[in-house]
């Protein structure tokens, strides 16, 4: 899959202003035929896409997005079944096919046009536009905290208001009882003026005659009895017994495992080896040389592994090899300099005059901040199983986008999408990297070589120098004060623009503003890492309002809350989270607290972390973290996400680092990339503001903000500003010793 | 070479210098037991042998046999889960899940050793464990619920494990 953002959909030239609407008119129409073979047995009604009905009553929900831990298996199918009024107790769930039928374009609509409010006459166009579109881009895709609060309320609650519409329609039209006098429940329709009751699959036959409304009515959230609850997650049984099956457990016959070493120099290619050792090894099947790698086929992976490592390698040089980790810096500084003082910069955000507001009396506070690139670090290594004929390919992959592995691999074998099968697994941890099919890819280009399946894994090592990394990167802020200690003029300049698209921008009330970014390339591959581009900003405004706040003599919440008059949900968290943090007791000696307040993907995340000193020892002993998502549909599944995300925040803050030295990645295990554990895991405390607003994402919003509260914490503490991650390059020791 | 796990014996036919894990996950098919680093540093390869929580992907073959092995297959009784098992989903520890069978293996062994322990206790047990998606807090959660499950059914204690 390519590079996707917002910009480059709209760029495709068919979703561009009133085209959106008047240009495409392909009508979506009712898909279920097409898709019943796909995902019903015998006797099982299928009703809309997105959900069946078998003959026992019990309703399986079609859920289009991966679970990798997130609970959307669980939470999509709670919000169909609420609106259709089902009884949870008969509520399955199904992954969907990798299959253009299921395109998320509910996400594609979400992402483009949000909430916007369409006439129902139109909604199909709607739809059916960004049906075209995602099918051609091969999206089906899971990330961007998108499943809740596009698919969830896009497709998943209209599929189940609709379904229970002509269910209800079929009811009145058999009982011969005006639709008004009947009520849904329990997954029954009843007629209680006479004491009539009967299951849904007694009408759904007939209900799937009739057309289904493209705007049903929906449940006004008073009325939810299953959205806002906390069920019990569907995969949680199979994750403590064993039974759950990731893509490295999937076993199919005479399948052989392969491993791979790919050039450790990004985009250099394969020279030659000297397999003389192994060629003939016991249990090694083949060999197989790739254009940047070398994998062997055996018998087992310890064979494979094994083998691998006594094969001699030799890369090309491509000029690469020369490159450090201060290369690239010294090369970001140079490109910002240049491209500033050409005027070149790409403008994100440009507010008032932000010249002439610097030229006003006023504080001038200026500060340079660096983040490292980050590996993702699943831990489930990236692995990929294949089988290939000569007019078939079937994978077995735990991945973020079936759809779009199943269109890559048809492209590279020239096969018609339909001659190629994903069966996605569930996924030992996603966070973005499980989008990239370059895994799913090299087990096709090994499994081609042999006419049996073939199962390749990556080693630990090769994983975390084979990513596509979080880029690293430096961000320039110069800000005016005025004697109030208000900010006047707000101006930074950084590297790179991804998504989100308002990572960068800060809710505080500041007139002037000019913020601005350049790009300088390197040969180091990007990939989504949980919360993008808000993973590195929050930490940079973050940090620098707290330096400000610290120049204006102010309170880093009170600095933060006098400057939110525009931003009421905003400050609405902020207060919540210095109430429930104590955020004005005093902290006993050698501790110190730090907050931070950012927006990601829809949900705003305020957080309050108290650190201690001992003995120049950083010990994070808790987080208090406040969240308005606008709605949390399944508020137990929402916490473990805020938990999830601010340790995944914390892992980064404190030790996450790849560095790059002659031109490949230094670190290759969790020794030398290093961990959070149990011992340093904080009591993380979470609350949540149904604010009523469009809803948020889940999987994502708590990780930018860990940081920079994390280090506005320990500057309390010892009056050190960490301007550089990680904190483990940092010697810390107490405020009396630093400051003097 | 025989290789007894959870009870049942496998006749193994691979290399002894091989790894437990991928005997255990390859040979005897029991794939709940995780490959996560083949270093020894993130326990997603725990088992018990023995009864000590050990790393299957430093564990070479020849050093398993004749030994009792317990994986995450073999914790419940039956049809019967564990007091973690049961604590685990009340707690709704997993996420991702992938990193669980270790997680649980490491703390059916520390309950075995100690089996009412506090916090400190607990991070000596389990900080050998990385969980990637920060599940922490309900680990400890439900190490502390399963340890009084058991405490109040004291015949659970002994009939689960090896």
């Amino acid at each position: 899959m390519g590079k996707w953002t917002r910009r480059a959909f709209i760029t495709t030239g068919v979703l561009t202003g009133g085209a959106l609407v008047l240009g495409v008119a392909i009508r979506p129409g009712n898909r279920a035929g097409k898709v019943a073979p796909m995902i019903s047995d015998k006797g099982e009604t299928v009703m809309n896409i997105w959900l069946k009905i078998a003959p026992d009553n019990t309703i399986t929900v079609i859920v289009p997005h991966a679970e990798m831990g997130q609970g959307t298996h669980t939470t999509l199918p709670m919000m169909l079944a609420d609106e259709m009024d089902a009884d949870w107790k008969l509520v399955h769930m199904m992954e969907a096919p990798g299959n253009k039928e299921y395109a998320n374009y509910a996400l594609a609509k979400g992402f483009i046009l949000g909430e916007k409010d369409f006439p129902s006459f139109l909604i199909d166009t709607v739809d059916g536009a960004f049906l075209t579109v995602t099918k051609q881009m091969g999206l089906q895709m899971t990330g961007g905290s998108s499943s809740v609060r596009f698919t969830g309320m896009l497709a998943m609650r209209i599929a189940g208001a609709g379904a229970k519409a002509v269910l209800l329609q079929a009811a009145a039209d058999k009982w011969g009882v005006p639709l008004e006098e009947l009520e849904a429940k329990n997954s029954s329709i009843l007629h209680s003026a006479t004491n009539r009751s009967e299951p849904f699959i007694n009408f759904a036959q007939q209900a799937v005659t009739l057309s289904q409304p493209a705007k049903p009515k929906l449940k006004r959230p008073e009325e939810f009895t299953i959205m806002g609850t906390s069920r019990q997650r569907f995969d949680v049984p199979q994750k403590v017994d064993g039974s759950a099956n990731f893509g490295i457990d999937v076993t199919v016959p005479n399948m052989r495992y392969a491993t791979i070493k790919a050039a450790p120099v990004f985009g250099t290619k394969l020279k030659s080896i000297d397999d003389g050792v192994v060629a003939n090894m016991p249990g090694v099947r083949k060999i197989v040389k790739l254009e940047d790698a070398v994998a062997v086929i055996a018998d087992s992976y310890w064979i494979a592994k094994n083998a691998l490592d006594q094969v001699k390698i030799v890369f090309e040089e491509n000029g690469n090899e020369s490159i450090d980790q201060n290369d690239i810096y010294d090369q970001y500084i140079r490109d910002m300099n240049t491209s500033l003082s050409a005027g070149k910069d790409e403008k994100d955000l440009a507010l008032g005059d932000v010249e002439s507001a610097f030229k006003n009396p006023g504080q001038t506070v200026e500060a340079e901040y660096r983040v490292p690139y980050l590996a993702h670090a699943t831990l489930e290594p990236m692995n990929c199983t294949a089988h290939v004929t000569s007019d078939s390919c079937t994978l077995w992959v735990g991945c973020q986008n079936p759809l779009g592995f199943a269109m890559s691999v048809a492209e590279l074998l020239d096969l018609e999408i339909e001659q190629v099968q994903v069966n996605n697994q569930y996924l030992g941890g996603g966070f973005g990297r499980r989008f990239v099919d370059d895994v799913a890819l090299q087990a096709v280009r090994i499994a081609k070589e042999v006419d049996y399946p073939v199962k390749l894994i990556w080693s630990r090592e090769e994983d975390i120098r084979h990513d596509f990394y979080r880029e690293a990167n430096i961000s320039r802020f110069k800000a005016s004060l005025d004697n109030k200690g208000k900010i006047i003029a707000w101006d930074n300049q950084f590297l790179f623009k991804h998504d989100p698209e308002e990572a960068p921008h800060i809710p505080y009330d500041v007139a002037n503003q000019s913020i601005h970014y350049s790009v300088s390339e390197t040969h180091v591959p990007w990939g989504y890492w949980r919360s993008v581009d808000s993973s590195m900003h929050a930490f940079f405004t973050e940090s620098f309002i707290d330096e400000l706040a610290h120049h204006a003599n102010v309170d880093p919440f009170e600095f933060r809350k006098s400057q939110l008059s525009n931003a009421p949900r905003f400050l609405d968290v902020l207060e919540m989270v210095a109430e429930k943090a104590n955020w004005n007791t005093p902290l006993p000696k050698n501790w110190g607290r730090g907050i931070s307040l950012h927006q990601c993907f829809g949900t705003i995340v305020a957080q309050v972390v108290e650190i201690e000193m001992l003995d120049e020892k950083l010990k994070v002993h808790r987080v208090v973290c406040v969240a308005d998502p606008g709605f949390a549909f399944h508020p137990d599944g929402f916490e473990a996400q805020m938990e999830s995300g601010i340790i995944y925040g914390l892992t980064a803050a404190l030790y996450g680092e790849i560095t790059i030295k002659q031109g490949s990645v230094e670190q290759s295990n969790f020794h030398d990339y290093q961990m959070v554990r149990m011992n340093e895991s904080p009591k993380i405390e979470t609350h949540i503001i149904n604010s009523g607003a469009y809803p948020g994402g889940a999987g994502e919003p708590s990780t930018p903000g860990i940081a920079p509260a994390l280090t506005n914490a320990i500057f309390d503490a010892t009056g050190l500003r960490i301007r550089e991650l990680p904190i483990k390059n940092h010697s810390l020791s107490l405020k009396n010793e630093i400051i003097g | 070479m025989i290789l007894t796990i959870n009870g049942k014996e496998h006749e193994v036919d691979v290399d002894p210098s091989t790894p437990l894990l991928w005997v255990i996950r390859e040979q005897c098919g029991l794939t709940g037991t995780k490959f996560g680093c083949g270093i020894g540093q993130c326990g997603a390869c725990t088992v018990i042998m023995e009864g000590n929580a050990i790393r299957s992907c430093l564990t070479p073959l020849h050093t398993s046999i004749d030994k009792e092995i317990t994986t995450i297959e073999g914790i419940a009784s039956g049809t019967k889960m564990h007091a973690l098992q049961k604590a685990w989903i009340e707690e709704q520890v997993p996420q991702c899940g992938y990193c669980q069978s270790g997680q649980l293996m490491s703390a059916l062994a520390l309950l075995t050793d100690n089996p009412a322990p506090n916090d400190d206790d607990i991070d000596n047990a389990m900080s050998g464990n990385i969980c990637r998606c920060g599940t922490y807090s309900r680990i400890r959660k439900g190490i502390k619920k399963a340890a009084i499950e058991l405490a109040s059914t004291p015949t659970l204690k002994t009939e689960n494990h090896g």
